[in-house]
């Protein structure tokens, strides 16, 4: 008896569904204000059939559970929340309807899968909008979501498009959907060639969905598909590995390049060389607010302006440093490591009592956000620029030291002091500068590390242990050393992480360098002579 | 021949520093132990306690002078030696809370119930034998020191490369420690004990034992570095200190000399730090950080290396005055510290010890000059008296 009634009632339903098959979109989508979820998927097949772009705000309002019908009449509207009240919109006109209690309106439920079937619905629909834009994010959609209803519309819309770009993406999402229809086999072998082309994780999972329903002929074209994403997606992974690795080998050689100088050129162990980087970034911290309460427009150059302000203010401290303290202690390098120790915590507490011992915030100035692809590469700005300024100031560096007066005299006192002292040269003061030198180029390295990390007192201290690895792997004395060293650190480091976790990796690359440091006791490029037996 | 040993250890002043100790293992206790509350002589438990901890930074501190005092070896990783000490003990302590733990678990610690661990991990097991745990103590900073030791020593890595790859190590272990995956706490460390040996590890007379414990080891450490440094060994290790080729070219295997040096002083530094951590009640993987280690080095200037009591002195002095600092100025600490490295460095290289050490040498030798000048001076008359006749 019941059952009787259940299949009474839906052929009543289904001759009500049917009636609505025929009459306008108005129609159609009152009749989802009735509808329950099946009906309701019925019916959005029959909206999207439809091609009429005025449907598209409703159902987007659908997505969004903005859709609402009204009990008394069993109208559909759109609304938008109105005080207490709803603000009614007419689904297809748009035109302002006026506006309803909460109570006298019921919002259309929706779940997962009749959202599926609206998001192919809606990508099918805006196929024909006029806007290239829309068109082309349509066509994402249908690739996303493929489904065989879309099908006719794809190629209808396919057929009128101008648009390269769309086009292609069209012909993408028509591939899409051509492997979930009842197209015959060749079509779909053609399909497949298509999506195996797009790549990307995106494409093997389109593939890897609709390969269940595929014709067994099909599978192999399906798995070589597959296999030849995986190849490509596994050579863009390890670009994108070296990419990271030459990132973090930039910071690196950024944070070890002072100390290249102070300790791989004048033999200073120089344990407060992580200091100066701190400063550097606390002084891009100051000229920042200095602009913001009083530039603001500068801001995008605060950058550019920080650079001279921290060189200035590093290389003055290390100045103080050396005038101060170590220039009694030439001679002695593991005295030297005590009091740069002392002076370390020295600056770290006074920056502490200054600026607190919370992180302080700096800013990226526009043109370092935000991000690139490349390939199959995905590139953010700043570390694109992190890594253009470290090779700048190495080159830069490179340049002082082989091409100047200054560099000239610097490596004559490290390489023979009291020879360099009876041809006229002021050893003292190349001393001094030279550790001013290293100590403003930490301070450089201190505003693009702002743009990375945090800006607290403890920034230098995080940095010291891996800038002295850095300079010994790469070898005393010599620049390009530390430019080889921090390069292929950074990717060793990088490669290690993603198969035994980033603190193992570093461990592994700690021990590792213990081990090399055992193989070749002065680093990667030793000075060779006999005043390094000294 | 060991009687010879220790007899020739026991000089003059290290005599007396062994006698003070041993003194202060007697009384401090008795003070603590034996007095009223309220009487003027009562030294409170925490007291005791804050001072065991001293003795072991001294021992730490020892162990360090011997090796960069004598060997010249400049080890930023002794911290690590000591920490491993630490750990050692702590699981020993661990077990010994059985299921009086948070989870009740009679076999596993707090943290592994609690990271879902279902046993115990292989070097777990035997911990809960003290004896077996003191061997531990020993033999694990041992044999770290062991093999590092014989790769760095054998391919000569040596001066700042050799104080820098120590460094890596203690901040490879850091690292390590730090993974919850190692079983060994992560973060938190081991804490929470409740006794050794069946004492608590909170009760008055279990704290006098350790402190006195302490002292003894100290002093104990003392004569055996005393010892070593005073043989003949300890000349040729002072020779390497100095001219390490030359001493090599005398045909002694100047690898061996610095590895047996590096490993006794690592199990000092273990010794330290499984007396330090019943009397702290915790270990962390804060104690392997880099800076610590530095910290050791500081004590030891400070008190003069190469003398073994300067950097008791040093461990004592710099420790007790951070407590103070750090309770009656606590942004001050650090600036007298640093103000102490740079100090010590510039005015003071011999440290305390040192420099006293010094200025007696200076004034024994200047008497010594006056009286060979002054013979030479008799010498000379009666060279022209008997000229003149």
């Amino acid at each position: 008896m019941l059952r009787f009634f259940l299949s009474i009632l839906l052929m009543i339903l289904a001759l009500a569904t049917q009636s609505v098959a025929q009459s306008d979109p108005k129609a159609l989508i009152d009749a989802l204000g009735k509808a329950d979820f099946k009906q309701a998927e019925d019916l959005l097949g029959q909206i999207a059939a439809s091609a009429d772009p005025r449907v598209v705000p409703a159902l987007e309002a659908f997505n969004d559970g903005d859709l609402y019908v009204r009990k008394s009449d069993g109208a559909v509207f759109i609304t938008r929340a109105s005080g207490a009240n709803l603000a009614l919109i007419d689904p297809l006109s748009g035109a302002a309807a006026g506006e309803a209690p909460k109570g006298a309106m019921t919002k259309l439920k929706i779940n997962n899968s009749l959202r599926r079937v609206l998001r192919s619905a809606l990508g099918g629909l805006t196929l024909l909008s006029p806007d290239r834009n829309v068109r082309l994010s349509a066509a994402d959609a249908v690739l996303r979501s493929p489904s065989a209803e879309n099908l006719e519309l794809v190629e209808a819309a396919l057929a009128k498009e101008t648009d390269r770009e769309v086009k292609a993406r069209m012909e993408e999402a028509r591939a899409a959907s051509v492997l979930s229809s009842d197209r015959p086999v060749d079509q779909k072998r053609a399909a497949i060639e298509t999506i195996g082309s797009i790549g990307g994780r995106d494409a093997i999972s389109i593939l890897m969905s609709a390969s269940a329903s595929l014709d067994a002929s099909l599978k192999p074209d399906v798995d070589r598909a597959i296999s030849k994403i995986q190849s490509s997606l596994a050579f863009w992974d390890l670009g994108q590995n070296v990419w990271y690795g030459i990132s973090l080998g930039s910071v690196l050689l950024l944070a070890a390049i002072g100390l290249a100088i102070t300790f791989g050129v004048m033999g200073i162990i120089n344990m407060a060389h992580g200091e100066m980087v701190m400063i550097g970034a606390y002084a891009t911290f100051m000229v920042q607010e200095v602009i913001r309460t009083s530039a603001p427009q500068l801001f995008d150059w605060s950058l550019a302006i920080a650079v001279p302000v921290a060189f200035l203010v590093t290389g003055a401290i290390g100045l103080v440093i050396e005038r101060g303290v170590i220039r009694f202690l030439y001679g002695r390098p593991l005295e030297t490591l005590l009091a740069t120790w002392g002076v370390s915590l020295i600056l770290q507490q006074t920056v502490r009592s200054i600026f607190g011992p919370t992180n302080r915030e700096v800013g990226n100035p526009s043109w370092m956000s935000g991000s690139f692809a490349l390939g199959g590469l995905s590139i953010t700005w700043n570390r694109l620029w992190i890594v253009a300024f470290s090779l700048s100031i190495f080159f830069g560096l490179l340049i002082l030291m082989k091409r100047s007066a200054f560099g000239l005299q610097m490596r004559a006192v490290t390489q023979n002091r009291r020879m360099a002292s009876s041809m006229g040269i002021r050893t003292a003061w190349v001393d001094a500068f030279t550790f001013a030198l290293g100590s403003g180029i930490a301070g450089i390295a201190g505003v693009a590390l702002s743009q990375i990390d945090n800006v607290s007192p403890n920034l230098g201290q995080s940095y010291i242990i891996d800038s002295f690895m850095v300079v010994v792997f790469g070898g005393v004395g010599n620049l390009w050393g530390t430019l080889v060293g921090a390069l292929s650190l950074g990717v060793l480091n990088k490669f290690l992480e993603p198969s035994v976790g980033a603190v193992l990796g570093k461990i592994l690359v700690l021990v590792l360098i213990i081990l090399f440091i055992q193989k070749r006791p002065r680093g990667l490029f030793a000075l060779k002579g006999r005043a390094i037996e000294a | 021949m060991i009687s010879s040993f220790f007899l020739r250890a026991l000089e003059g002043r290290i005599l007396a520093a062994v006698a003070v100790l041993l003194a202060v293992a007697l009384l401090v206790p008795a003070a603590n132990l034996l007095t009223a509350p309220d009487s003027a002589l009562h030294i409170p438990t925490y007291a005791v306690s804050l001072m065991g901890k001293y003795l072991c930074y001294a021992l730490l501190a020892l162990a360090l002078d011997l090796v960069w005092g004598y060997c010249g070896i400049l080890s930023l990783g002794h911290g690590a030696f000591f920490a491993l000490g630490g750990y050692a003990m702590g699981m020993y302590l661990m077990r010994q809370i059985g299921s009086r733990g948070v989870y009740g678990n009679p076999d596993l610690p707090d943290f592994m119930v609690f990271l879902n661990w279902k046993e115990l991990p292989w070097f777990w097991h035997g911990m809960d034998m003290f004896w077996f745990a003191v061997l531990m103590v020993l033999v694990v900073p041992g044999l770290l020191a062991f093999i590092f030791g014989w790769f760095a020593f054998r391919s000569r890595v040596n001066g700042v490369y050799l104080s820098i790859i120590t460094q890596a190590m203690t901040y490879a272990l850091l690292l390590a420690f730090f993974r919850n995956d190692m079983g060994f706490g992560g973060n938190n460390g081991l804490t929470d004990y409740k006794e050794i040996l069946g004492f608590s590890v909170q009760a008055d007379g279990t704290r006098a034992v350790l402190f006195a414990l302490s002292a003894i080891m100290l002093s104990l450490c003392l004569v055996i570095s005393s010892g070593i440094v005073r043989s003949k060994f300890g000349k040729v290790l002072v020779g390497v200190r100095d001219a390490e080729s030359r001493v090599r070219f005398l045909g002694f295997r100047v690898e061996n000399i610095k590895l047996f040096t590096f490993v006794v002083s690592a199990m000092m530094a273990g010794i330290a730090g499984a007396l330090f951590v019943p009397q702290v009640g915790i270990i962390n993987p804060g104690e392997f950080a880099p800076a610590n280690s530095i910290e050791v080095v500081v004590w030891t200037a400070v008190g003069g290396r190469g003398t073994l009591i300067g950097p008791i002195i040093g461990a004592i002095l710099v420790n007790g005055g951070k407590s103070f600092f750090t309770g009656a100025f606590p942004e001050a600490w650090l600036y007298a510290l640093g103000a102490l490295f740079i100090g010590v460095t510039l005015f003071l290289p011999k440290g305390i010890v040192g420099t006293i050490q010094h200025r007696f040498a200076g004034r024994r030798a200047a008497k010594a000059a006056d009286e060979a000048e002054k013979s030479a001076a008799d010498t000379a008359v009666a060279n022209q008296i008997q000229a003149a006749e």
